[in-house]
């Protein structure tokens, strides 16, 4: 069972690499990465590369781990114990699986998704750290030890927004999305729009990394807002001759919203683009 | 078996330890990569690197334990002066120039070769077919051409060729240390954090109700106060003059420090705290408050930050009237000093890069006022300094 990339997403040498230890180690998976460079998609390809299913986790600022495991209702148990309904007596009726159990429930292999970890609390990934260790936990109202059939494959993606801890690292393989290069990026685009014109793509590709090079920009254009670009671009049927031209009444790239999003960032390109034309003249 | 590498890495502060060793172990025996040396690289970088930060130092200590290449680094012993290698000349050679070059052998050869070369070699160098240098067509040296050359310190590759993948060092800019963003600082500033419930009971405690309604057998609901972030936060911001020129980097502090702590106040003051501080630089001269009046104010549990590039003249510390501005009674050093008396966490955070400042004699004078707590203005100085605050 190898990761080759798929026909929709183009893995670098290292990656692949890198997602094959994982998966024959079976230890998780931690991507990191500029916005944009497909954290999360990689996660649907290896699903969809290896036939698996793809359960996903996603994390927010108030996720707690033990939902992830399970969680016991309370409240509707009291209600239905006043009630006096029959179920009252089971405790099981009122356990709701998390996404974790559900992936250790599965018995062909599946891929877990735990997406944007470092959204959740300071202590989220500690106490995850048995459970993705061995694979198992304990539920406490029903005495029982919840145990994977088969270890699924899990792949975790954080945006840096705060450091995980060692001890969490040290159990995960890691690998950092760089932002792809030239050639890197045609083989991307070309995956997203094949047989695109050669012309429009370099000239497309030309004002991107351009606008990336500008100094001082608040939110550098990532690959998923390239492809957003090249989608209008296609849609709006613009020809690589417009993209070209250099005429000084438009002195930002056509359809420059799907690059920029961020009002400083668009007067700053646009005093810039003023002081390059005026130099020129 | 490769008990060196890892000590290497671990003398070159890359945080491993020997689980991380032992998965690579692990791997290596599971055969998940071909025999190539860029898959066990790959798959190396994978297992022991888990922080981006740390992939640079991991690529020199790579490229120096697998190859033999010397690390070009500060302080060793076959440095070669970046002025050297700046891009001087550009050689244009043809196809049949090219094909005249003949290399000098194997890869073991033009090493053994470097290091003499390197040991013989003092001076600069540029063009020529056999120093250290640039543009030239020896083996050794940047933006040259030699099919077999060892390229040293060039950005990137001319002609695609003598480059492997760990020395292009394409993380050279994940170093910490560098770039600060907003996002980045509030992260670092994070650190610093210090939750309590205190005040009005507002929000439902549900854990509780639930436990105290099963006991009582009747609906008993329990509230407790809102869970907030209890550091007070009092900031002095050095403004004008030496400090221009590091004014994004103070507004992506303001901007963050802003949004994670609620309880912020903040202060201008230019070159060294005098006597009078104010909130608007387009009013400086009309409102000004008096220090003691924002020393009084503000209790000592507040966390006080300075920022500052505190490159002046030493006499605008030392001495009355010192000021550049205006003329003041008492000495700056002695406000500073007032100030690390009342309040216990206390640092200052310096735009300036360290390794200029003990070139900076008021630099160091304040330092020594402000009890060593001044921290370099990158993420690894914020994070030290807010350890430092949060003791």
């Amino acid at each position: 069972m190898k990761f080759e990339g798929t026909k929709n997403y183009v893995a670098t040498e290292d990656l692949r690499v890198a997602v094959n230890a994982s998966i024959t180690l079976q230890r998780p998976l931690l991507i990191k990465g500029e916005p944009g460079t497909g954290k999360t998609v990689l996660a649907e390809e290896v699903a969809k590369a290896l036939d698996a299913e793809l359960i996903t986790w996603n994390i927010k600022s108030t996720t707690k781990a033990h939902q992830g495991l399970y969680e016991y209702d309370a409240v509707t148990r009291l209600r239905d114990s006043q009630l006096g309904d029959e179920r009252v007596k089971d405790i099981r009726n009122y356990i709701s699986k998390g996404k974790l159990w559900e992936s250790f429930e599965r018995d062909k292999r599946p891929v877990l998704l735990i997406d944007e970890i470092d959204k959740a609390d300071i202590e989220f990934p500690n106490d995850l750290l048995q459970e993705l260790d061995r694979m198992e936990f304990y539920v406490y109202e029903t005495n029982e030890t919840i145990k994977a059939r088969v270890r699924p494959i899990v792949i975790i993606t954080s945006n840096n927004e705060k450091e995980l801890p060692d001890a969490f690292l040290r159990r995960c393989f890691f690998h950092y999305i760089k932002f792809p290069d030239e050639d890197t990026m045609r083989a991307i685009i070309d995956v997203h729009f094949p047989g695109l014109k050669g012309k429009l793509v370099q000239e497309a590709l030309n004002i991107f990394y351009e606008i990336r090079e500008v100094p001082g920009l608040k939110k550098k254009p990532s690959t998923s807002e390239l492809i957003d670009w090249l989608k209008l671009l296609l849609s709006e049927d613009i020809s690589p001759e417009t993209l070209r031209e250099k005429d000084p009444s438009k002195l930002i790239p056509p359809l420059h919203g799907a690059l920029l999003k961020n009002e400083q960032d668009v007067h700053l390109f646009e005093r810039l683009a003023f002081l390059a034309r005026r130099e020129r003249n | 078996m490769f008990v060196h590498f890892f000590h290497e890495l671990k003398k070159a502060n890359v945080p491993v330890s020997l689980r991380e060793y032992l998965m690579l172990l692990e791997a290596m025996d599971s055969d998940i990569i071909e025999r190539r040396v860029e898959d066990f690289y790959y798959l190396s970088r994978a297992a022991l690197v888990k922080d981006e930060r740390n992939l640079d130092k991991f690529d020199q200590v790579f490229g120096h334990v697998f190859k033999g290449l010397d690390l070009i680094n500060e302080g060793q012993t076959a440095e070669i002066p970046e002025e050297w290698l700046r891009k001087l000349t550009e050689k244009f050679l043809n196809e049949e120039e090219k094909a005249q070059i003949e290399a000098l052998g194997g890869w073991e050869k033009i090493m053994e070769t470097l290091q003499k070369r390197l040991e013989e070699q003092k001076k600069r160098h540029e063009g020529g077919n056999k120093w250290i240098g640039t543009g030239g067509t020896s083996p050794f040296g940047a933006y040259g051409y030699n099919p077999e050359g060892v390229r040293i310190g060039q950005k990137e590759g001319r002609h695609g060729k003598a480059v492997k993948v760990w020395d292009k060092r394409e993380y050279k800019n994940l170093d910490d240390s560098v770039e600060l963003g907003t996002r980045n600082i509030k992260v670092a500033l994070r650190r610093l954090r210090k939750f309590a419930r205190e005040g009005a009971p507002t929000e439902l405690d549900l854990d509780d109700t639930i436990k105290s309604t099963a006991h009582h057998g009747y609906l008993d609901i329990k509230m407790v106060p809102e869970r907030r972030n209890k550091i007070n936060l009092l900031v002095f911001f050095d403004i004008g003059g030496s400090m221009d020129s590091h004014i994004k980097l103070c507004e992506e502090l303001f901007s963050a420090a802003r949004t994670e702590f609620k309880n912020m106040e903040y202060f201008y003051f230019h070159n060294c705290l005098y006597e009078g501080l104010w909130k608007d630089n387009r009013r400086r001269h009309n409102e000004k408050m008096q220090t003691w009046d924002v020393l009084h104010k503000f209790p000592a549990d507040y966390k006080v930050i300075f920022v500052g590039d505190a490159t002046m003249s030493p006499y605008e510390i030392t001495y009355a009237g010192g000021s550049v501005e205006h003329w003041n009674e008492e000495p700056g050093g002695l406000w500073l000093e007032r100030v690390a008396q009342i309040y216990e966490s206390c640092v200052w955070l310096n735009p300036v890069a360290e390794k200029h400042w003990e070139y900076t004699p008021s630099l160091q004078i304040i330092k020594q006022i402000i009890g060593d707590r001044m921290y370099p203005l990158t993420l690894e100085g914020l994070d030290k300094a807010m350890r430092e605050l949060s003791r």
